[in-house]
């Protein structure tokens, strides 16, 4: 100990300590850049789909995403979204888009299972990006309380804490999450498809992700408890019900209530 | 009482027991004199008199669905986990209010049912009154002398919905916790004195541990005791006046035509009890209401989208949506002698209503300002009858309409469509000229509703029969109204705007010329009930014209 402080004042020390903070940072930074890599994960597809995908890539998407999917001023370039992301968009029907909006709409899927895991295959290759998601945490046996909590947090304020949709400006919105599969409603939170944000897996972590879609699947397969739920939209439908259905009904029987007098 | 009178009366027994008891108990209280008033009471029929019982009914399902919750309802903020059988919320952790109302949920038998009952019978209390009050502002059945009861009506509405909004934020769920959040921007918006009444109000910063259970209390007792004592007036007023009526031969602001109370009508209104009970029982059977299990525990972080209140506070909501916060550099916020003033939220918040209630509670007294109109009504206009009055309500409808329109903007532009920021713009520009239009539509509606019915009182009822004349023409038949009907379509008043008079000195008022000004905006557009005389010359030559009615044509005297 004594030796290290009298060599305080070295002149080199200055240069050592430097270089030790350096180290540090760069290895924090290196540790914490990790955590959070996306990974390209080209494991699970062969040189073959790569190819098919590449083709039906240049048929299909390239008028807008350009060729080797560098972008165009119509799309954007797809270098590093990642498998997860064209599984989302091309296994919704998002993509290939039907029509400018203010944002993509679902509809029946262009491709097959087969095409579109090529399609994935090919992205996938050029450049690392959010693999699909394991089986494992796709499962629906995470812990639907926690996944509630998460869900109230960070997505009801869009998507309505029912999963029942919900408005943002200028035509965008959240889409109702009743009838997506846990893989979309995954991938959805690593891609951040069209207005979403990105959760990542620093923000939520795979199990957590792994709860919010089991409490999504979980309050689906329970329905509604207390009878038909007027769309979950809340007290607007509730309030039109009372007004139309309620008050109609009492009008009818209040005009045979009365009918039978001069 | 001597000994003498007590022999004079041969005291009536009874021939049986049920007889006898009835007996003891009318010597005591008087009953039969009561019944004898009450049952005689007449009652005109007409299905729109019918509003303000289906209120009274919902309220009393309300108090004895109510009664049923307390049982099991805690009000305590407290926090605890949750650890009832609803899995999705299992171990979460939330206030003790929101637990036992979850427990009423999905624990306490019949618990739901019970908590659905309640809520549509909420909703459905605060729609009839409205409802009703419609339909007597329409038929103008403010007038003297029932003045008063229109302002207890109207004080009956805001208590209304004051119950609602102290129940709507009992469960201490996460949507009833952001309307609360609403309820504490407002009040500290108010200037100087704001957060002064927002820290009373919660005992503390927002949401403390105080506010459930002093909602609570005001919701159980005090609003409930408040519309009771309401409720009292009200009908005892509606005994008092009597009940109006609806114009028809023999119907006279003298007379009340209908049925008595007993035993029609008290049967029929006992039916229409079960009948109302039913319809909401169906509705609480089959249709969720405020399905707390999908808000979660309140916490004052996460806001979800949809997040709306009960329809009758919609029209505030829809109010604060409308407002633009700023409007391209103009900021509606200031610092005055370092107190913050907030306009934007102050001015859509208690501007709005406050217009509506204060022009409700004085419409009556405003109303006969401008006609001078100081008689005894007790029978209703036709709203056609009343061009410039069904204009003002129509424009006032309106008015609320668009506001209670726009609390739901978010489900209005992902249900058609439509871009929020359109809806909202729409709404906007509807907020001030929906009114005015709807004031001009709903004049010349009614205006040509009136020619209509002229018409139809001078030429008789198109049959449809189209004849050829022997010279070549065609002439459609027209069938004469029985004098039942034609009463009825030339029955009315059509008074002419009245001029300014001096008063006695010989003055004329700049108020008095105001008062000129609004009899003439009032009464200008008329159409006047055909006369006698216009009736005989139509219906003495059917093969002409009548002669259309000068501006000084009176109306028919009854």
């Amino acid at each position: 100990m004594k030796a290290l402080s009298q060599k305080r004042r070295h002149p080199l020390a200055v240069i050592a300590l430097l270089l030790m903070g350096l180290l540090v940072t760069g290895g924090l930074y290196a540790v914490a850049t990790t955590v959070n890599e996306a990974k390209a994960s080209t494991s699970g597809y062969t040189a073959n789909d790569v190819e098919e995908g590449g083709k039906l890539f240049v048929a299909n998407c390239a008028t807008c995403h350009g060729m080797g999917a560098s972008g165009t001023a119509n799309g954007p370039s797809l270098v590093g979204v990642g498998a997860a992301s064209v599984d989302f968009q091309v296994g919704t029907g998002r993509m290939p888009m039907q029509m400018n909006g203010p944002q993509a709409q679902k509809k029946p899927a262009q491709f097959n299972d087969e095409q579109t895991r090529q399609l994935s295959g090919y992205v996938a290759s050029l450049g690392a990006g959010p693999a699909i998601p394991e089986e494992g945490l796709l499962d629906e046996k995470g812990d639907a309380a926690a996944g509630g909590e998460l869900f109230r947090v960070n997505c009801a304020m869009c998507h309505n804490a029912a999963a029942a949709g919900g408005a943002l400006t200028r035509g965008k919105f959240a889409p109702a999450l009743a009838d997506v599969s846990g893989k979309h409603i995954y991938e959805a939170m690593v891609t951040g498809p069209q207005n979403m944000p990105v959760f990542s897996d620093t923000n939520v972590t795979p199990e957590g992700k792994r709860d919010v879609v089991t409490f999504l699947k979980q309050i689906e397969a329970n329905g509604s408890p207390g009878g038909a739920d007027l769309g979950a939209l809340g007290p607007v439908s509730e309030g039109l019900f009372v007004w139309i259905a309620g008050l109609g009904v009492i009008i009818a029987f209040t005009i045979w209530l009365t009918s039978r007098t001069s | 009482m001597s000994a003498a009178s007590r022999a004079e009366a041969p005291a009536f027994v009874a021939k049986t027991k049920v007889g006898r008891i009835t007996d003891f108990v009318d010597e005591r209280v008087g009953g039969s004199g009561i019944l004898r008033e009450f049952g005689r009471k007449v009652f005109p029929d007409h299905w729109s008199f019918m509003f303000g019982e289906v209120a009274l009914y919902s309220f009393v399902i309300l108090l004895l669905s109510g009664t049923f919750l307390t049982f099991f309802f805690d009000p305590s903020m407290a926090e605890t986990h949750y650890d009832g059988s609803y899995l999705p919320l299992k171990n979460v952790e939330m206030s003790v209010a929101y637990s036992t109302s979850l427990d009423i949920s999905f624990d306490v038998r019949g618990g739901l049912f019970m908590r659905q009952v309640h809520h549509w019978a909420a909703l459905l209390f605060v729609a009839s009154i409205a409802v009703h009050m419609l339909r007597v502002f329409f038929t103008g059945a403010f007038r003297k002398p029932r003045e008063m009861n229109w302002v207890v009506g109207s004080v009956l509405l805001i208590l209304a919905m004051a119950a609602g909004f102290t129940g709507y934020s009992l469960p201490d769920d996460l949507l009833s916790g952001n309307g609360l959040r609403i309820i504490d921007g407002v009040m500290k918006a108010i200037p100087v004195v704001g957060t002064y009444i927002s820290f009373f109000f919660f005992g503390g910063e927002f949401p403390g541990t105080a506010v459930i259970g002093r909602l609570y209390m005001l919701h159980i007792l005090l609003v409930p005791a408040l519309i009771l004592l309401m409720i009292v007036l009200h009908l005892f007023m509606v005994v008092v006046h009597k009940h109006t009526q609806y114009p028809g031969p023999g119907r006279n602001d003298g007379n009340v035509v209908g049925y008595p109370l007993g035993p029609v009508y008290a049967a029929k209104a006992g039916g229409f009890f079960f009948i109302v009970f039913g319809v909401i029982a169906l509705m609480a059977g089959f249709f969720t209401i405020n399905p707390i299990w999908n808000y979660g525990p309140y916490d004052p972080s996460p806001v979800s989208a949809g997040t709306q209140p009960d329809w009758y506070i919609g029209f505030v909501d829809g109010a604060l949506r409308l407002m633009p916060g700023v409007i391209g550099d103009f900021q509606f916020e200031y610092v005055v002698f370092g107190y913050t003033l907030t306009l934007n939220v102050l001015l859509p918040a208690l501007v709005p209503a406050g217009i509506l209630f204060t022009v409700m509670f004085m419409y009556p007294w405003i109303e006969s300002w401008i006609t001078k109109d100081t008689r005894e009504h007790h029978v209703l206009d036709r709203p056609r009858n009343a061009p410039t009055r069904t204009a003002i309500g129509v424009a006032g409808f309106v008015w609320y309409c668009v506001m209670w329109a726009a609390a739901g903007s978010d489900l209005i532009a992902t249900h058609f469509r439509v871009s929020l920021n359109d809806v909202t713009y729409w709404l906007r520009a509807l907020f001030f000229i929906g009114p005015v239009i709807a004031f001009m539509v709903a004049k010349r509606v009614a205006l040509a509703l009136q020619r209509k019915d002229r018409e139809i009182a001078l030429h008789g009822r198109e049959t449809g029969r189209i004849v050829r004349l022997p010279h070549g023409e065609f002439i459609e038949v027209h069938a004469p109204l029985d004098e039942y009907k034609r009463y009825k379509l030339v029955g009315f008043e059509s008074p002419a705007p009245l001029p300014a008079v001096a008063n006695d000195h010989g003055i004329v008022t700049r108020k008095e010329k105001q008062r000129a000004f609004l009899s003439k905006w009032f009464f200008e557009d008329r159409v006047a009930p055909a006369t006698p005389a216009e009736l005989e010359a139509a219906h003495g030559h059917p093969a002409h014209p009548a002669v259309e009615a000068g501006q000084e044509s009176k109306s028919l005297s009854h």
